[in-house]
């Protein structure tokens, strides 16, 4: 990348409560200034109305990933992003979105009939089940502190300071 | 079942248009349900609030603060006067920064014709203030939930019986002093969002949970606007649900008809419980209320924000803080309900316990399932006042502002509605 040039960003969210979307957006409070200059956020739709699924320097995804589509859409990020970053518990280890996974037979036939109305997994999946991740934010929510460090390093990475 | 899931997230809308009539709207939360209800089932009562708030990441407070509620409700707890204050400056934590978060980066765009909030040009005056305003209101609101509650999200220091940690006298002068410096920010907002000029009205009944007291958002009666009360044990007599078979989310009618919760809804019903500072400063404006136009729901945030910003300060001011225990009770066999005012409604925790201390079952009720009736009938109304000769995409444009003046959640607020047409 060249010195200037924004880093075009991509934020998804899949199955979860999006505490981590709020985090950034917290997070902002103190940064909105320098990636208002840094960034060029591509796909969010926090923050936007007019989103582009084109190319990606760094893909946030949250979330863990609960259907056929979904499978197919993170596949879909993950050929036109350059890094691609798991945020959040339910990203990184898929709970607890994915907590209908370890229920009990009771549990699981009084959910059945939802699961299926909806054509979700059978299974909850996190996303390093299906793409490749380069790099991991855990937490319920994520650590602001620790966000920001991996996305210095990840940057860094691209040739950005 | 009733299938509770997080509702701010993935939303569509379908629309069925039939000879230039309207017939059918179908507002469908999209989000994949992640069975917290269910999940309760087994677990021990203690760890219900953390696992609770995991249901939806922007008002997670919101729901912890109703859990602790349905469960010291079972065991028969009785919080402590620090810890009523504790949880009353953690939910003014939340409510300046969830409504600055939806007024400023949601709504503001479309009041000045942008897309992002992000967009707003430093070089113009106006737009250079109001940028450093929004980010300035979530930062402090932000702020005074961590102090209180650990966290603004998914608060570490709320627990059935009390807090774990204490605000100290240095956080706590921090926390005032950010509060004052963005006190004007909240007059301009409010000044901004009543000039505003969105307007759907139409008659409708809402519902909030009323204070004995000042205004607030944890105790207090259900009241209506037909002028009814409930205590909140009677929610599902009063309450009655209905299943949508397209969507992820449930609907609530009341009294066979929908209606509305939220800012508006409880500035409607309890507008002179407002910090006296808080009535002083809007003068007038106050005689605008109550109002069945939903784009004054963002009028009444930007108000809840000054009355939380005044309300806290008063509170930081006059109370001093002090290590207490946390209050606890044996395990018993019992049923609680909890019932608070999320920004965005009124929102219902239910929890079975057996003496053991495991659930049996529990219940979640939550605002924009409450909404759900209204929504799909204000669009609607709206379309068919469009058509046949506004354009698709305006059409679409303002049925994202209207479901945006409800702040369902917060993906639905953030633009992402997809509309599928069926026109026969």
């Amino acid at each position: 990348m060249t010195d200037g040039e924004k880093l075009k960003i991509g934020w998804f969210s899949f199955s979860c409560c999006e505490d981590n979307t709020i985090v950034m957006t917290e997070i902002m409070n103190d940064h909105w200034a320098d990636w208002k200059k840094k960034f060029d956020f591509r796909h969010a739709r926090v923050l936007q109305s007019k989103n582009s699924m084109d190319e990606f320097d760094i893909s946030f995804i949250e979330g863990a990933i609960a259907s056929p589509e979904q499978e197919e859409k993170l596949k879909d990020i993950r050929s036109r992003s350059k890094k691609l970053v798991a945020v959040g518990a339910c990203a990184v280890i898929g709970l607890p979105a994915g907590q209908r996974n370890a229920f009990t037979d009771a549990q699981k036939e009084a959910i059945e009939f939802l699961v299926a109305r909806f054509g979700a997994l059978p299974k909850v999946l996190k996303v390093a089940d299906v793409v490749t991740v380069d790099a991991e934010v855990p937490g319920c929510p994520m650590d602001p502190a620790n966000f920001l460090k991996v996305l210095g390093s990840v940057a860094a990475e691209l040739g950005v300071k | 079942m009733d299938g509770i899931t997080k509702i701010e997230g993935n939303a569509g809308l379908s629309l069925h248009v039939e000879e230039g009539k309207v017939t059918d709207v179908k507002f469908k939360t999209l989000e994949y349900k992640r069975f917290f209800t269910e999940a309760m089932k087994g677990k021990a009562i203690v760890a219900i609030p953390q696992h609770l708030a995991r249901i939806c990441g922007t008002c997670s407070n919101a729901h912890l603060m109703c859990s602790i509620e349905a469960c010291e409700d079972a065991l028969g707890i009785e919080p402590t006067a620090q810890t009523k204050a504790l949880r009353a400056l953690t939910m003014h934590g939340l409510m300046i920064r969830d409504h600055a978060l939806h007024l400023y980066l949601f709504s503001l765009p479309d009041i000045y014709g942008k897309d992002a909030f992000l967009d707003f040009d430093e070089n113009v005056e106006a737009e250079h203030q109001l940028l450093h305003d929004g980010f300035d209101m979530k930062a402090a609101g932000n702020f005074l939930a961590t102090l209180v509650a650990g966290r603004s999200v998914h608060a570490m220091y709320p627990t059935i019986g009390g807090f774990l940690k204490f605000p100290d006298a240095q956080g706590i002068a921090e926390a005032i002093k950010k509060l004052e410096s963005v006190r004007p920010a909240a007059l301009r907002l409010i000044d901004i969002f009543r000039n505003a000029p969105f307007h759907f009205d139409r008659k409708t009944q809402f519902m909030a949970l009323v204070p004995n007291g000042n205004y607030g958002y944890l105790n207090g009666t259900i009241m209506t606007s037909r002028g009814e009360h409930y205590q909140k044990a009677e929610f599902r007599t009063h309450l009655e649900h209905v299943v949508l078979p397209y969507s992820q989310a449930s609907a609530y009618v009341y009294g066979n008809e929908g209606y509305m919760v939220g800012a508006l809804a409880r500035l409607n019903l309890a507008k002179d419980k407002l910090h006296p500072k808080t009535r002083e400063s809007l003068g007038e404006l106050l005689t605008l209320f109550p109002s069945t136009d939903i784009f004054y729901n963002n009028l009444a945030q930007a108000v809840e924000i000054l009355h939380s910003i005044d309300e806290s300060m008063d509170i930081l001011r006059t109370s001093k803080f002090v290590p207490e225990p946390v209050v606890k009770a044996p395990n018993r066999e019992a049923t609680g309900v909890g019932v608070v005012e999320a920004p965005r409604g009124t929102l219902y925790h239910k929890i079975s316990v057996g003496a053991d201390g495991l659930v049996k079952e529990g219940e979640v009720v939550v605002p924009t399932g409450q909404n759900q009736v209204n929504i799909e009938r204000d669009i609607a109304t709206l379309v068919q006042g469009l058509l046949p000769d506004t354009p698709k995409e305006k059409i679409e444009l303002e049925i994202e502002k209207l479901i945006r003046a409800y702040d369902p959640c917060m993906s639905c607020a953030a633009h992402f509605l997809k509309v599928d047409w069926d026109s026969a």
